[in-house]
C-alpha cells in the first residue's frame, strides 16, 4: 500500500501521483496524520476528484522521419520510438526492429517535441464567447493573488482541440492582466476532462501571474481607485509582498514547532506530534499563501510587463523580496534589456510581431526574440490568443527568419525552442517534456512538412503518448460542437 | 544654342510622343516568377518607366540591351537599370491592406492618436476619411516593408461611420497618396435585430433616392422628413449607382442569406465583410456577385455566429467563384497580409487564388482598375520577393510604389540598429565643442 504521507511534502508532487480510486480509498482508510507543513494543509483540496487513470499508449516506432529534438540533434532520417507514454528511444539512419511495435513509416514528415505555450486564456475565456464565460480577470481587487485560474478554467473551450490540432500539447493558462497580482495560473496538458483539475500537468509547479504598466493602473484608475499610476502599481505590489513576507515568518515558525519545515522535520519537534498540545497553524490566506509560495521559490512568477524599465522595476522588487521572476511575458522591450535578462536568467515570453496596440506596445519590434536569444537570454513565443495558440509554429517561424534577414546570430533549433524547450523551463517542466529526449513524456508532434512553412500542419499529435489529434480522423471535444449540425 | 537646334527642341516639346526631354526612371526586371493576371509566368520581362509599368511581355522588341547585361535601352531613349532577379525570386504587384486604420491611428487603445472617427450620429456617409489620414504615420513604413503598397483605409464609429479611401503607402502628403475618396462605405446590421437593421437601411437608401431625384424640394421644404441629412443623403449616390459598394459586416449565414436578398431587392453592391459561414452559401453569393472579405485564421466555434466557420471557408468560396478578399482589417497587423493568405492555402486555397485575394480582387472588386496586376499600363506598385510571398521564410527584396523605389526601413528597423549593440540607452555623452 501506498501511504500518502512522502507525497504530501510538495504539491507538486501530490499532482504529480497519478491519483485512483483505490488510492483515494487507502487516503481515507488511513488516519490523517496532524498537519506539520503549508503543504501538509493544502493537500485536501489538491486531491483530483475526477480520476485520471492512465489511457493505454500504444507502442509506437515512427520511422523515415525528419526527427528534431529541440536537444542538438536534426535527423533528416531519423526514427523515434514511443512506448508507455515516454519516448522510448529515438535516433538516425535506420529504426531498430522493435516487437509488436506499430510501425509507422513518416517519410517526408517532420517529428518535434510538442509545443508549449506559456500564455493563454483558453477555458477561462471559453467558447462560445459571451459575458457568462468572462472569468479571466478578478477584477474586484488590484491584487487577488488567491484565486485560482483553474477554477475558471472550463474544460469544454472548444478552442483547446483546436489548439492540439495546432501542435500544442501543454500550456499555461492565466489570469488576465487588470490585477497587480492575478491569482495563480495553472500549466495543463492538453488531455480532455470533465474538470479542469485533472487536466493539470503532472508535476507541473504552481505558478502565479502578475502584471505591470497601463493594464492594472488603467482599470482600477478608471474607477477612481487606486492604483492609478505606475508607482500606485509598485506600491501596491510590494505592500502585498510585504505582508506576506511577515506572515512567511509566523508560518514557518509553526512549521518548524510542526515539524514539517524546510529541514523535512529532521530537528527535533518541540511538541509531539497530534494531540491537544499540537502547535496550532497559523490563520489560512489564501491571498498570502500564493505570495509565501513565490518567496520560498515554489511558485513561479509569470509577469506581464511591456516596457524594459516596467520590467526594471519589477525586477527591483524581485531582489527586494528575494525572489526570481521566472518570465516576463509580452516583454516587447526586452531586448533593450537582453543583457540583464540574460544575467538573472529571466525568460521572456513574447510574440513574434505583436505591437501598437497600446502605447507600452509602441516599442515592440520583430526583431525581439531574436536579439534575446542572440544575447544568452532565454526567449519564447507565446500566443495570449486563442487564434495564436493555433500557430505557434508560423510565429515561430516569423521570428526567426526577422532575426534571420536581419543578421541575427541564430539558429533554426533556437527558434524551435522558442515554441518548446523554452517554454517548459519557464512552466518548471523542462525536465519532463520541452524537448525529444530517452525517458521524457511522449509529447510529440508529427508535421506535414517543415515545421516553420504557413503550410504545414500537425497530422499526429501525441500528448503523453496518447494520440490526440489526427488530421485524418474525426473527434470531437468540446460539448458546445455536439449535435450543432442536427437543425437543417 | 542654334536657331536649329532650339528649334528642334520646340518642337520636341509639342510633339506628343517625340523624343523629348524624359528624365522618367527605368527599371527592367529580368527573371523569377512573374504573378501575371493570367497567373505566374516564368518568362516575363517587366518595365517600370517612371509611375507605370511600361511592359511585362515574354520578349520586349523596344527593349535593347547593351553589352554589359546590367542597362538597357527602352524604346530607344530610356536608359534602363537592368535587375537580373536571383532564381526563385517571384514579382508581384503590392499588396493591398483593406478595412484598416492605417494612418488613422497611431496607438490602438490611445483615443487621442485615433482619427478615423468623426463622432456625432449614427450616419455619417459623407464623412470623408482621406481627410484625415497621415502619410506620415510611423504605422505606414512598417506595413510596406512587408509588400504592402496600398490600402483601403476606412472610418470608425457608428451605424454608418463614412467613407473609405484607397490611398498609396509612399508620400509625405495627402495629395501624393490619396488616390480616390469614396471608395466603399462601411456599415452594419446597427441592430440585435436584423429584419429592423435592413428596413432602416431600405429607409435611407430610399430617402437618399428621393432627395436625389428632387433635390430641392428639400430647401423649399416640399419634402417629407429625412432620417439623414442633405449631405449624408448626397454621399450615397455612388451606392446607388452601383459605383461604391456597401461593405457590411456578417457571419452567420443566415445573416449573409439575408444580405444576398437586400443587395437583390435595393439593387446595390455589397461586399460581405467576416463571412465565417459564408461558405454556407458560396453558390448565391458568386452567382449575385457578392464579394467576401475575410481572415482565413478561424477559432471554430468561437461563438453563435460562427458555428460552422471552417477553415477551408475561403477555398470553397473561391472555388464557387466568388471573388475572396482577404484583409487583417487591422493597422498595426496588416503586415501579417501575406501570412493570413497562406493559411488560407494550408486551409486549401488555390496558391494563386490566394496571391489574387491581396492583389488583383481587392483592386478590382473596389473599382482601382490602374492597380492591383503586373500589367501593360498599370501603376508601378511593385515587389519582388526572394521566393514564395506567402511563406514565411521569404523578404521583400526590392519594393516599388507608383514607380518609386521604397526604402526597406521604418521605426522598428530602427530602433533594431539602435539597440543592435548594448546599451541602446543611456546613449553616452556628447564632446565639448573646442568653441562656440
Amino acid at each position: 500500500m501506498r501511504t500518502l504521507v512522502p507525497i504530501l511534502t510538495a504539491v507538486g508532487a501530490l499532482i504529480a501521483a497519478p491519483a485512483t480510486a483505490g488510492d483515494q480509498a487507502d487516503a481515507e482508510a488511513e488516519a490523517a496524520p496532524a498537519p506539520r507543513s503549508l503543504a501538509d494543509l493544502e493537500a485536501p483540496g489538491l486531491r483530483p476528484v475526477e480520476p485520471t487513470a492512465q489511457e493505454p499508449t500504444p507502442l509506437v516506432v515512427f520511422t523515415n522521419a525528419h526527427v528534431w529534438t529541440a536537444a542538438g540533434d536534426d535527423w533528416e532520417r531519423g526514427w523515434i520510438v514511443l512506448q508507455d507514454g515516454l519516448i522510448h528511444s529515438l535516433g538516425e539512419g535506420d529504426a531498430p526492429t522493435i516487437p509488436d511495435a506499430r510501425v509507422v513509416d513518416a517519410t517526408g514528415h517532420w517529428i518535434t517535441p510538442g509545443l508549449i505555450d506559456t500564455h493563454s486564456h483558453l477555458g477561462v475565456y471559453a467558447a462560445p464567447s459571451g459575458k457568462a464565460h468572462g472569468d479571466g480577470n478578478e477584477a474586484s481587487a488590484p491584487t487577488t493573488p488567491g484565486v485560482w485560474a483553474e477554477h475558471s478554467l472550463n474544460p469544454q473551450d472548444p478552442g483547446i482541440q483546436r489548439a492540439v490540432a495546432g501542435g500544442v500539447t501543454a500550456m499555461q493558462v492565466l489570469p488576465g492582466s487588470a490585477n497587480l497580482i492575478g491569482g495563480r495560473g495553472v500549466v495543463v496538458q492538453m488531455v480532455p476532462h470533465r474538470g479542469s483539475r485533472a487536466m493539470r500537468f503532472p508535476g507541473a509547479p504552481e505558478t502565479v501571474k502578475m502584471a505591470c504598466g497601463e493594464n492594472p493602473k488603467r482599470v482600477y484608475g478608471g474607477r477612481g481607485g487606486a492604483p492609478s499610476t505606475r508607482m500606485g502599481n509598485l506600491r501596491a505590489t510590494r505592500q502585498a509582498f510585504h505582508a506576506a513576507a511577515e506572515a512567511l515568518v509566523a508560518l514557518q515558525e509553526w512549521e518548524e514547532q510542526a515539524g514539517g519545515g524546510d529541514d523535512g522535520g529532521k530537528k527535533k519537534r518541540k511538541k509531539k506530534k497530534g494531540g491537544d498540545d499540537a502547535p496550532k497553524p497559523p490563520a489560512r490566506s489564501l491571498d498570502t499563501e500564493t505570495l509565501m509560495g513565490v518567496l520560498r521559490g515554489e511558485i513561479l512568477p509569470q509577469v506581464h510587463c511591456y516596457r524594459a524599465d516596467d520590467m526594471i522595476s519589477m525586477l527591483q522588487v524581485a531582489d527586494e523580496f528575494g525572489f526570481s521572476i521566472r518570465s516576463f511575458h509580452h516583454a516587447l522591450e526586452a531586448y533593450k534589456i537582453r543583457d540583464l535578462l540574460a544575467d538573472r536568467e529571466v525568460a521572456s515570453s513574447t510574440w513574434a510581431d505583436w505591437w501598437g496596440f497600446k502605447l507600452e506596445a509602441y516599442d515592440g519590434i520583430p526583431h525581439n526574440a531574436a536579439l534575446l536569444t542572440e544575447a544568452g537570454a532565454r526567449a519564447i513565443i507565446h500566443s495570449d490568443s486563442h487564434i495564436g495558440i493555433q500557430r505557434l509554429n508560423q510565429e515561430a517561424g516569423k521570428a526567426l527568419h526577422t532575426g534571420l534577414q536581419a543578421g541575427i546570430d541564430l539558429s533554426e533549433e533556437d527558434a524551435l525552442k522558442w515554441v518548446t524547450l523554452n517554454p517548459a523551463w519557464a512552466l518548471g517542466i523542462d525536465h519532463l517534456t520541452g524537448s525529444l529526449e530517452v525517458g521524457k513524456r511522449a509529447d510529440v508532434v508529427v508535421w506535414d512538412g517543415h515545421p516553420f512553412s504557413v503550410y504545414s500542419s500537425a497530422r499526429l499529435v501525441f500528448v503523453a503518448g496518447v494520440l490526440r489529434h489526427d488530421a485524418e480522423q474525426e473527434q470531437t471535444w468540446g460539448d458546445f460542437q455536439v449535435g450543432q449540425e442536427v437543425t437543417p | 544654342m542654334s536657331r536649329l537646334l532650339l528649334s528642334l527642341f520646340a518642337a520636341a516639346l509639342l510633339a506628343p510622343g517625340a523624343a523629348i526631354a524624359d528624365d522618367r526612371a527605368c527599371t527592367v526586371l529580368l527573371g523569377g516568377t512573374v504573378h501575371a493576371p493570367e497567373g505566374p509566368r516564368d518568362d516575363l520581362v517587366v518595365v517600370i518607366l517612371g509611375d507605370r509599368i511600361a511592359d511585362a511581355r515574354p520578349t520586349v522588341d523596344e527593349l535593347q540591351f547593351g553589352d554589359g547585361a546590367d542597362a538597357a535601352r527602352f524604346r530607344g531613349k530610356h536608359d534602363c537599370a537592368v535587375l537580373k532577379l536571383d532564381e526563385g525570386a517571384v514579382v508581384t504587384t503590392g499588396l493591398v491592406t483593406v478595412g484598416g486604420q492605417l494612418g488613422l491611428v497611431e496607438v490602438g487603445m490611445e483615443g487621442g492618436t485615433r482619427t478615423s472617427d468623426a463622432g456625432g450620429d449614427p450616419i455619417r456617409t459623407s464623412h470623408d476619411v482621406a481627410d484625415s489620414y497621415n502619410p506620415r504615420s510611423s504605422v505606414i513604413p512598417v506595413t510596406r516593408i512587408a509588400g504592402i503598397t496600398s490600402a483601403i483605409i476606412e472610418p470608425t464609429g457608428g451605424w454608418f461611420p463614412g467613407q473609405a479611401a484607397w490611398v498609396d503607402l509612399a508620400g509625405g502628403s495627402q495629395e501624393e497618396t490619396v488616390v480616390r475618396r469614396g471608395v466603399y462605405l462601411p456599415t452594419g446590421f446597427g441592430s440585435a435585430s436584423r429584419g429592423e437593421g435592413l428596413g432602416k437601411l431600405a429607409e435611407l437608401l430610399d430617402d437618399a433616392r428621393t432627395h436625389l431625384r428632387d433635390p430641392r424640394a428639400l430647401d423649399s421644404n416640399r419634402s417629407r422628413p429625412y432620417v439623414a441629412s442633405r449631405l449624408d443623403l448626397e454621399a450615397l449616390q455612388p451606392v446607388l449607382r452601383g459605383e461604391a459598394p456597401l461593405v457590411v459586416g456578417a457571419n452567420r449565414a443566415a445573416d449573409v442569406e439575408a444580405l444576398i436578398r437586400f443587395a437583390a431587392d435595393e439593387e446595390i453592391r455589397i461586399v460581405i465583410r467576416g463571412g465565417a459561414e459564408a461558405w454556407l452559401h458560396a453558390d448565391a453569393l458568386a452567382d449575385a456577385g457578392i464579394a467576401i472579405l475575410l481572415n482565413p485564421y478561424v477559432y471554430g466555434p468561437g461563438g453563435f455566429d460562427q458555428i460552422e466557420a471552417r477553415p477551408d471557408n475561403a477555398a470553397i468560396l473561391a472555388d464557387a467563384g466568388v471573388d475572396v478578399i482577404i484583409s487583417t482589417g487591422s493597422a498595426h497587423f496588416a503586415r501579417n497580409l501575406r501570412q493570413l493568405a497562406g493559411n488560407a492555402v494550408r486551409g486549401g486555397m488555390d496558391h494563386t487564388a490566394a496571391v489574387r485575394a491581396i492583389t488583383s480582387n481587392p483592386a478590382r472588386v473596389f473599382g482601382q482598375t490602374d492597380r492591383g496586376e503586373i500589367a501593360r499600363g498599370a501603376v508601378a506598385n511593385v515587389v519582388v520577393w526572394s521566393g514564395d510571398p506567402l511563406e514565411l521564410s521569404t523578404a521583400v527584396v526590392h519594393l516599388w510604389i507608383g514607380g518609386e523605389p521604397v526604402e526597406l526601413r521604418s521605426r522598428q528597423t530602427e530602433l533594431f540598429e539602435h539597440y543592435r549593440e548594448l546599451p541602446g540607452t543611456p546613449v553616452p555623452g556628447l564632446e565639448v565643442p573646442d568653441s562656440l
